[in-house]
């Protein structure tokens, strides 16, 4: 019995000696050796038809846990000749953490990005609905707030412009690209897939904020998904919340949040989910009971790469809920 | 004209108004216009883990009770979905105001009573100062240590590692004196307030 204990307690010493020393050794090696981001110089998409030019602000997800949508939005741009040119020298937004922390650091944050934005005339466009939302909570208080404005210029030692646009990627896709011309792409229409339109909070609301579509019975995606083929179910959990980062720190209520979700989605009739959002796709894969549930969520460009027929993409095995078999079902794949 | 509830001895009026008006100068909400029709508490996916739901918080403010308030469990388990905001017939912005009062929470030495969402609010934004973007894995090693909850999620977090969703290097961006000059404001501000 003693043994065993004593074993035990080794081996957590051992691994939170060694979860310590990896801390300390990247934080040093962050410090010391950090190098530049690789995304940090303008890095361009080669456009087929060229002429449409949006700025792009990735967001940290976009080389994480979200890295697919990143792809898939690059490729399926390219495919409708949109070009996309990288922030110079981006940050992070801040997220939920900061603001709920700071206000000043978390309307700061975002507003270096904008300052880096406006450089070019060009509308920004920011795939992430979380980044999406911070960007325009920087961008209201800009607006609205003097004394704010007049205080975030002087940090980051830049003149706001009033005429940078900041759009969600899902609504440029809509609304700048069009569904006439989206519909021209598709090749292999998506025929017999029902999916569920997620939006969640971030990209809707506050809608004072975001000025995005319906608050609370958005359509965009819905509409999307028709024109690509998909048939887009009738359900009301689309604009409920997934919980978010309280997934880390309160694992059990997220897990009740995200089932009651996707269950929705399912009795709803739903064989996938579809959303834009890569803390949203995280926890809706990860955190569903995957057994009596397994809907796999997409990111809506992915499902666009579908439908335009794009080849050599590698999405799938990135997905915590692999959605080949269900597109090999409907011959998508 | 007569305030209603007038003669009734509540802490607000003992202590001046101070709270409501501290909250309200903070987030530019009038928080005296709730009329209790708890739309915030029906719409919120975390009110069933508060302490306080979301309307009780609003009264508590109006009633001036400052501690109960800043140390509740609710303001820090609100993840600004902004569902309550959006439904206010009164048109308050709970999200901001919650926002205010873990601001006020932090400034004027409140205890969290959820220390682990603290832990990680406190772990993403050391993240971001180191580099200027989030570095996944030094961010949530980070959080374990400052949370003590070593175990929680291991797994998962060893799958997304496997996929290649977790960089196993930090960046850092060019602007880095920005950042700096960010934090130090931002930091000497909500110190200035404390004082």
């Amino acid at each position: 019995m003693t043994s065993i204990f004593i074993t035990l307690a080794y081996l957590s010493v051992l691994a939170i000696m060694g979860l310590l020393i990896y801390v300390i050794g990247f934080t040093a090696y962050s410090l010391v050796f950090g190098k530049p981001g690789r995304g940090t110089s303008a890095k361009r998409i080669a456009a087929h038809e060229g002429g449409e030019m949006y700025s792009y602000f990735p967001g940290c997800t976009s080389h994480s846990t979200a890295v697919e949508y990143d792809l898939s939005t690059k490729a399926v741009l390219k495919t409708l000749g949109v070009e996309l040119v990288e922030i110079d020298d981006w940050n992070c937004c801040g997220a939920a953490a900061v603001h709920s922390m700071n206000r000043f650091l978390s309307l700061c944050l975002p507003a270096r990005n904008i300052a880096m934005a406006q450089k070019r005339d060009l509308e920004l466009v920011v795939p992430c609905a979380g980044c999406f939302n911070m960007l325009k909570r920087a961008e209201r208080a800009l607006k609205t707030d003097l004394d704010a404005r007049r205080e975030i210029e002087s940090t980051i030692g830049f003149t706001y412009r009033e005429d940078l646009t900041i759009r969600a990627l899902i609504d440029m896709v809509v609304t700048g690209i069009g569904f006439r011309r989206i519909e021209e792409r598709v090749q292999r229409p998506l025929a017999g897939l029902k999916v569920a339109s997620y939006y969640g909070c971030a990209l809707v609301r506050h809608p004072k904020t975001t000025q995005l579509d319906d608050p609370e019975n958005p359509q965009y995606l819905d509409k999307l998904m028709g024109t690509l083929g998909a048939t887009p179910v009738e359900w009301s959990y689309k604009t409920d919340c997934c919980g978010a980062d309280l997934a880390l720190t309160h694992g059990a209520a997220v897990v009740k949040l995200v089932n009651k979700i996707v269950g929705m989605a399912k009795e709803a009739g739903a064989q996938c989910l579809v959303c834009s959002c890569g803390l949203c796709q995280i926890n809706l894969e990860m955190r569903q009971d995957v057994n009596a549930l397994g809907l796999p969520v997409f990111y809506f460009t992915e499902l666009m790469g579908v439908a335009f027929g794009l080849k050599g993409t590698d999405w799938w095995a990135k997905h915590m809920i692999n959605p080949s078999a269900l597109l090999g079902s409907l011959d998508l794949r | 004209m007569k305030e209603q509830g007038a003669g009734i001895e509540l802490p607000e009026r003992k202590a001046g108004h101070s709270f409501i008006q501290e909250v309200q100068d903070r987030c530019g909400e009038n928080i005296r216009l709730c009329y209790q029709c708890l739309k915030c508490t029906a719409g919120c996916p975390t009110a069933p883990y508060m302490d306080f739901n979301p309307n009780t918080i609003i009264r508590m403010i109006q009633w001036g009770l400052k501690q109960e308030v800043l140390e509740s469990k609710a303001i820090w388990l609100c993840v600004s979905c902004e569902a309550c905001g959006t439904r206010c017939p009164n048109e308050i912005d709970i999200g901001v105001l919650m926002d205010a009062l873990r601001e006020m929470s932090l400034e004027q030495g409140y205890r969290a009573r959820e220390k682990g969402i603290v832990a990680l609010h406190n772990a993403f934004m050391a993240s971001i100062r180191r580099g200027g973007r989030v570095h996944e894995a030094t961010m949530l090693m980070e959080y374990k240590l400052r949370s003590r909850d070593y175990w929680t999620d291991l797994i998962p977090g060893m799958k997304l590692f496997m996929k290649g969703k977790i960089p196993l290097f930090p960046r850092r961006i060019n602007g880095m004196d920005s950042i700096r000059e960010m934090y130090r404001k931002a930091l000497k501000k909500a110190e200035t307030k404390r004082g």
